[in-house]
């Protein structure tokens, strides 16, 4: 049998109910609250947190982030650093944390990212590639994007919008459990989804995530360290990157993306299988991200998703628990927190914490985040302790 | 309102770039070939992404280019699209090698589908000529409807 190593542990977690609008609120007060959260879950004192893992702050702290959110928390880290990945930027905080704490840097590290939403978002004057050869041509924003992604799977493999409407209907069905998602009073059907508004085509309204404000926060530690702390461990196991483009346009693939490399290598380090998880916590900013990282991780083979979900009974109580929190289709996307929020789902179901939706005998979770357009991959591993 | 007539964002051109967009108001399609590789390229580099070779020399491109993928656009992701609206977006396999995302011309009742022959179809919009697309037969012409 194949020894099951920890690379490091998650001792704490903090989310923030999310919301449609926050006003005169700044990130730096969201970070505050569930940094604050993420320790007390953990039973940490500030000053026992020496590493700091924070994400961009479009249009309010463009440069020196991690001084500027260690200053206002009153902390001195030893080491500190952002991590910009887009939705990958959650789970690729909890494996450089565990790297940092290994290479003797550090003993526990705060990754935390947040998000206020004001009327008029910030945007940030980009002046790259994208911007140069998608923008004047009229394609702005991850939508059009993943319906571009979403028409080739269909062209390829002949997947059907129902195929797609599935994995959204499910979603909210699991997010009924979960009082803190967005959407935890208002189930939505496939033929909801389908009779949604047209975004661009193929890609309805009710297929892409509802963005809001909100806040995740892990706090990750040493095996040895966390023997001293009061709660239930969740080990990470194995974990994978892997980034592969920018924009659409340069992808290798339409039908696959970067997820498949770092699924393998994050798999292949735990010793685990796919189909040996008890919790499948797939990234979903569009159902098309869901159907791609079903065939990238193996569960089937390419083209087969849609065959595969009618198969299988993805709630907390079925055969292959997806998103139990609701995803972020369900549960809303706090922008790039929306990502550690199927870290931190996986961790209450790890812990048998999910009150009211928990798995039985969650041992194994498959952690995904995808970020811009199917380009920025990290595929974490979770264990029981 | 006519798609010359759109607000829209500018292209935000660079001194490297500069020669593209250039071609581009003459209703040319301008790609870089990298001299050590072989390979086109595009969007324009000032390296090749393939062996990083610095001695990338301009060309006109056929024109010619297969569909990807297509999105019908309904809710612009910029408000200067809105009056077009519904428009449509693809991405182009050119016929040298690499992939461009650019605008789809497209006749009342002209189906589009993956895998379509395009043909280059330089437009005004917004007030400057870009390197659109448009299919190398339309239905009509292909069906006799
Ligand atoms: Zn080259």
């Amino acid at each position: 049998m194949t020894m099951r190593r920890s690379k490091g542990v998650i001792a704490g977690i903090g989310e923030l109910r999310p919301v449609r609008r926050t006003e005169g609120v700044t990130t730096l007060e969201l970070i505050a609250e569930v940094s604050r959260r993420a320790a007390m879950d953990a039973g940490l004192e500030p000053g026992q947190i020496d590493g700091l893992l924070v994400g961009p702050q479009v249009g309010e702290t463009p440069q020196h982030v991690p001084a500027t959110v260690a200053e206002y928390l009153g902390l001195q880290p030893a080491m500190a650093n952002v991590v910009d990945l887009g939705g990958a930027s959650g789970p690729g905080m909890v494996w450089r944390a565990a790297a940092a704490i290994e290479a003797g840097m550090c003993e526990a590290v705060l990754c935390v990212l947040a998000n206020t939403r004001d009327e008029t978002p910030a945007r940030s004057p980009n002046r790259n590639p994208i911007r140069e050869f998608d923008v004047p041509f009229g394609a702005s924003g991850a939508n059009i994007s993943y319906a571009l992604l979403m028409q080739a799977h269909m062209a390829a493999y002949g997947s059907t919008p129902e195929d797609f409407a599935r994995i959204a209907a499910a979603e909210r069905a699991n997010a009924l459990k979960n009082p803190d998602a967005i959407f935890h009073d208002r189930p939505a059907t496939i033929d909801d989804i389908l009779s949604s508004p047209m975004v661009a085509s193929p890609l309805h309204l009710l297929e892409i995530v509802m963005p809001v404000a909100g806040g995740d926060a892990v706090i990750v530690v040493s095996a040895e360290r966390a023997r001293s702390l009061p709660r239930n461990s969740v080990h990470l196991l194995g974990a994978g990157e892997k980034v592969t483009h920018r924009a659409v346009s340069q992808a290798p693939s339409l039908t696959s993306g970067p997820l498949k490399a770092a699924m393998s290598r994050a798999l292949s380090q735990s010793g685990t299988t796919a189909d040996e998880m008890s919790l499948l916590s797939l990234y979903d900013c569009y159902t098309i991200m869901v159907a791609t990282t079903l065939e990238d991780s193996g569960l089937c083979g390419p083209g087969e998703f849609g065959a595969w979900l009618r198969q299988h009974d993805l709630s907390h109580a079925g055969d292959f628990p997806l998103n139990t929190h609701g995803g972020q289709l369900g549960f809303g996307q706090p922008d790039l927190a929306g990502g550690m929020t199927h870290v931190v789902e996986a961790v209450r179901q790890l812990r048998g914490d999910a009150h009211g939706r928990q798995i039985a005998n969650a041992r194994l979770a498959l952690v995904t985040g995808n970020g811009a357009t199917m380009s920025e991959a990290t595929a974490l591993v979770l264990g029981a302790g | 309102m006519d798609i010359a007539d759109l607000k829209v964002p500018a292209p935000t051109m660079t001194a490297l770039t500069t020669p593209f967009w250039n071609a581009a108001q003459q209703g040319r399609l301008t790609i870089q070939r990298c001299e050590a590789c072989g390979k086109a390229i595009f969007y324009p580099r000032g390296v090749c992404p393939h062996c990083w070779g610095t001695a990338l020399q301009w060309e006109d491109a056929s024109g010619r280019g297969l569909l990807k993928s297509f999105s019908v656009v309904h809710r612009p992701g910029h408000p200067g699209w809105l009056p077009i609206a519904p428009y449509t977006v693809g991405l182009v396999e050119l016929a040298e090698g690499p992939t461009m995302l650019s605008f789809i011309l497209r006749d009342p009742g002209d189906e589009i589908a993956v895998g379509a022959a395009m043909q280059l179809a330089p437009t005004l919009i917004g007030g400057r000529i870009l390197p659109a697309f448009r299919q190398q037969t339309t239905f009509h012409e292909r069906t006799g409807k």
